[in-house]
């Protein structure tokens, strides 16, 4: 199974369809991955996936037409030729969107990049046995509470056009992600993401987990609603900042009034000096290409220094708008988001904090008042109390409502020197292929309010 | 295509204990007019297949787009290696879960059927409605969506089983935002909460063709209302809002795979546990929730579900006692309780899970003047806008697009951005009033998320309009 071979002789089999002026436009996503989901130290449910879609777009002049389709894979012979078993089936395809430009108008938003600029990132493929990571887990498992999934394979990204683009992704990881539980909702949540597995990496993670697990045996403490100081551990912050990627950075919200952070260009709102944000595709893990060919700068600053700097801008957006794209999705969202440390060394996080609340993950956030950028959600997982510098004891879980602008702003005491890089463990429709790298924060007058 | 991949499967079926195949054959559009312009039309024409193997107690499967005899196959011999490789470390002996071979076919009604409408047709359809939402230079944002997907599952089983299914679906949607300064404000209908199955019958049915310059108005209201006050008052919930708050604080704390749980390191347990159920107190006498798949318009209306189980009406909270929680046949088995006929999977990518599918309110008495007539001091809140519950489905917070004070049994001034919070063991004893028949609405959402690996899948619910008492209510900044 070779989706780069697969994937380009059927490019260019279908790439020779366009006729005339037309422009053919082809994006590839695949992925052959074992999931391996746990529950109660057992195996929940083992199997495999291999999925290929192709999305073909056809464009004459200022019309347009797309379609998504599964693709089988492989090549046979046909009339002494090798050809691809998907070129029939995507052959067609390509006729139907050409009988259905005649029923569509001109698109005055279309943009595609005519300058290709072919690309090709291979990753190695150093993945381990599966079966062999599944009874590490099932050891590290005995005797505990072990809950979670393992995901392991290819990810595989290609785009090709008829003006002669080639762009190719693979990335060949793993990405456990797992909680031991003490009782109830009471947990350590773990993750041990990359391309090379090592048992020992892997055990000294299990025992840091385990470790932190012994501080869940005392009993928690309800806190009540009010204001702490908190520490936010950089996956608790990015899951908190990561919201602005829901109509927050991209171009289109900002012009549309709709952006979580419109109130840092509309009313001249700031951040923390030490607040600069980006998409940093250079050091993510995404394709640094996208759907209609451009590809991405190195990174793209989101907030410099407390100040709203640039937005995301699709080229949909960028024709509509008037500006240069600047190799966004459509959705307008970072994929490698990434918070610039800080100078808080994090062996005085505890000390700093000394009384308040040091969380660890967070859950379910939403906007609660989007302009005001003021963001609810829980805590969960290990989050605990602290006094005078020293953990004294879990918390059962609180909702938070606390804007932005307060917790990245006037109220943050500081961003640690250290940073931790998040490989999203995500798999809606397909493995996930974001990032994030953050440090933690910590914050003073953190409202939570149930 | 059928009738190769089952002759395929019937050739190829290993020699286990067991052996399924699930093929999903699924066709989606999307038309949306945004500022009168039709954005991309992209259609998907998605197929592959799942097989599942159960041998020496142990469940593997594998599932595969290539649908040739090779392609399924390699799909069996993974799934076998899966079933046996992890047999003795299994969480439950799957060879003694109930997999009844269940045979016949069921095909939603559809009375317009979308692909007999000319695209050019379907296209003006959302253009007409899109032209009718901006009225006033403050909306700064509008759009109309109309989101078809065609459904065709089938299901065979080594044992002889099998069963066909075919679904169409459409989801209309209406958006308007408004702007002055920095404040932004929105209302919608549909998109979200309007999923049904039927063709294009449905747009006359949920009374899409009325809505524009009502939301269009509204929104213009809500730009120059005040903020929704902080306080603790009775809070009338309108079908849009009720949807969400059935599906977040009752359907998901009795899905039984969390209550058992797996999904505790992604989407969370349970308040709930195995031994409330038959006698614990969910709500007030006036709390009544049906597992119904049998509502032809309902969005997650079946007739078997994944695992071929034939799917039936079931009180799930009755009087306000909670009565059984929402288990397919494996969580049954784990659980030795009964449960309902939802073991689902939102594609043929992805392995069969407790889902909630249809999960109603049924309904009360009141009409909506006895509802309003009802509150001294209180608000009436339309159409979900923000909502987060915590990991055991407890604590919630939901708010939503529009507001209107209640005093002394009147509608009074409307308010913008409002909120309430509240804890799910103890908001349903809240429960004061339901309306009636006639204000019962049937909704549906394609978002639910859970599972891992991560699936997204449709779910309905229908209700009237709720009235619960003593609400903590707040707005915004």
């Amino acid at each position: 199974m070779d989706m780069k071979t697969d994937f380009f002789r059927l490019a260019e089999e279908l790439l020779g369809l366009a006729q005339g002026d037309e422009v053919l436009l082809l994006n590839f996503a695949g992925e052959a991955t074992d999931f391996v989901r746990f529950n109660q130290s057992r195996v929940r449910q083992p199997g495999h996936v291999h999925q290929r879609y192709l999305c073909i777009e056809l464009i004459d002049g200022q019309r347009h037409a797309g379609a998504r389709i599964t693709l089988g894979g492989g090549h046979h012979c046909v009339n002494g030729q090798d050809e691809s078993v998907d070129r029939p089936h995507a052959a067609a395809v390509v006729g139907l969107l050409r009988s259905r430009l005649a029923d569509l108008p001109e698109d005055p938003h279309l943009l595609y990049n005519d300058q290709p600029q072919s690309t090709d990132q291979e990753g190695e493929n150093h993945l381990p046995d599966v079966e062999e990571v599944v009874d590490q887990v099932l050891s590290a498992g005995a005797g505990r509470d072990l809950v979670g999934l393992h995901a392991q394979g290819g990810i595989y990204r290609g785009f090709a056009n008829s003006l002669g683009q080639r762009n190719w992704s693979a990335t060949h990881s793993f990405n456990f992600d797992w909680s031991f539980y003490h009782r109830a909702d009471k947990a350590v949540k773990c993750g041990y993401a990359g391309g090379n597995w090592r048992a020992t990496e892997f055990s000294t993670r299990v025992d840091t987990a385990v470790a932190q697990l012994a501080l869940l045996g005392t009993e928690a403490q309800t806190i009540a609603a009010g204001r702490y100081r908190v520490y936010l551990a950089p996956v608790a912050l990015a899951d908190f900042v990561g919201l602005l990627n829901w109509g927050g950075v991209g171009l289109k919200a900002q012009r549309t009034r709709q952006s979580s952070l419109l109130r840092m260009t509309t009313d001249g709102v700031r951040l923390h000096h030490s607040v600069t944000l980006m998409d940093n595709t250079r050091a993510g893990v995404a394709p640094n290409f996208q759907a209609e060919g451009f590809l991405k700068p190195d990174h793209v600053t989101l907030i410099d220094a407390g100040a709203h700097a640039d937005s995301l801008v699709s080229p949909r957006s960028a024709r509509e708008y008037g500006v240069p794209t600047n190799g966004a999705g459509a959705g307008e969202g970072a994929e490698s988001l990434d918070l610039a440390a800080g100078d808080l060394p994090a062996e005085e996080v505890l000390q700093r904090l000394g009384t308040g609340v040091w969380i660890n993950n967070l859950h379910y956030l939403n906007y609660s008042d989007r302009p005001a950028c003021r963001i609810t959600g829980m805590t969960r997982f290990a989050c605990f109390w602290v006094e005078a510098g020293q953990i004294v004891a879990p918390i059962n879980v609180m909702r938070f409502d606390e804007s932005l602008f307060r917790v990245l702003g006037d109220n943050l005491l500081g961003l640690t020197r250290e940073r931790e890089m998040i490989l999203d463990s995500g798999s809606y429709g397909g493995r996930d292929t974001s990032s994030a790298h953050f440090p933690g924060a910590l914050v003073e007058d953190f409202n939570f309010n149930l | 295509m059928l009738k190769t991949v089952e002759q395929h499967f019937r050739e190829l079926t290993p020699a286990v204990d067991f052996c399924s195949l699930r093929l999903v054959s699924r066709q989606d559009e999307v038309i949306e007019v945004r500022q009168d312009v039709l954005q991309p039309v992209d259609t998907e024409d998605d197929v592959g297949a799942m097989i599942t193997v159960v041998d020496g107690g142990g469940l593997g499967y594998a599932a595969t787009c290539d649908l040739s005899a090779a392609g399924l196959g390699e799909a069996l011999d993974r799934a076998t290696r899966w079933a046996q490789k992890t047999a003795s470390a299994a969480i439950v002996d799957h060879g003694k879960v109930p997999r009844p071979p269940s045979v016949g076919e069921y095909a939603c009604a559809i009375a317009r059927p979308w692909a007999a409408t000319p695209l050019g047709e379907r296209i003006d359809l959302a253009r007409q409605e899109c032209a009718r939402l901006k009225t006033d230079d403050r909306i700064v944002d509008w759009s109309a969506s109309l989101w078809w997907i065609a459904e065709e599952q089938l299901y065979l089983t080594s044992d002889g089983g099998r069963t066909q299914q075919r679904f169409e679906y459409l989801i209309p949607g209406l958006s308007v935002t408004a702007n002055e300064g920095s404040e932004t404000v929105s209302r919608r209908y549909g998109g979200f909460d309007l999923g049904r199955q039927g063709g294009l019958e449905i747009l006359d049915d949920v009374h899409f063709f009325d809505q524009a310059p009502v939301i269009a108005d509204e929104v213009l209201q809500l730009l120059v209302a005040p903020n929704c006050p902080t306080g603790t008052m009775d809070l009338l919930l309108d079908p849009d809002q009720m949807y969400l708050q059935i599906h977040e604080s009752i359907g998901h704390p009795l899905e039984l795979d969390r209550i058992l749980g797996d999904e505790r390191n992604y989407a969370g347990t349970s308040f709930v546990s195995l031994d409330m159920l038959g006698s614990y107190r969910y709500g007030s006498d006036l709390l009544n929730i049906t597992f119904d798949p049998t509502i032809a318009e309902e969005f997650a209306s079946y007739r078997w579900d994944d695992d071929g189980v034939a799917a039936d009406r079931q009180y799930i909270i009755r009087q306000g006692i909670l009565e059984r929680a929402l288990g397919g046949s494996t969580s049954q088995m784990r659980a030795t309780q009964p449960g309902v006929a939802n073991s689902r999977a939102c594609s043929w990518n992805r392995p069969p899970i407790d889902r909630m599918a249809n999960l109603n309110l049924e309904p009360g008495t009141s009409s909506l003047e006895e509802l309003i007539g009802a509150v001294e001091h209180g608000i009436h809140m339309k159409r979900n806008l923000s909502w987060s519950i915590d990991d055991s489905r407890n604590k919630f917070q939901f708010g939503c697009e529009h507001g209107q004070m209640i005093r002394n049994g009147e509608l009074a001034e409307v308010v913008k951005k409002p909120n309430y919070n509240g804890i799910s063991a103890t908001f349903w004893r809240s429960l004061k009033g339901v309306g009636n028949a006639a204000l019962n609405e049937v909704l549906g959402t394609p978002f639910c998320g859970k599972g891992e690996p991560n699936q997204v899948i449709r779910v309905g619910h229908a209700s009237p309009p709720a009235l619960f008492a003593d609400i903590d209510v707040f707005g915004g900044e």
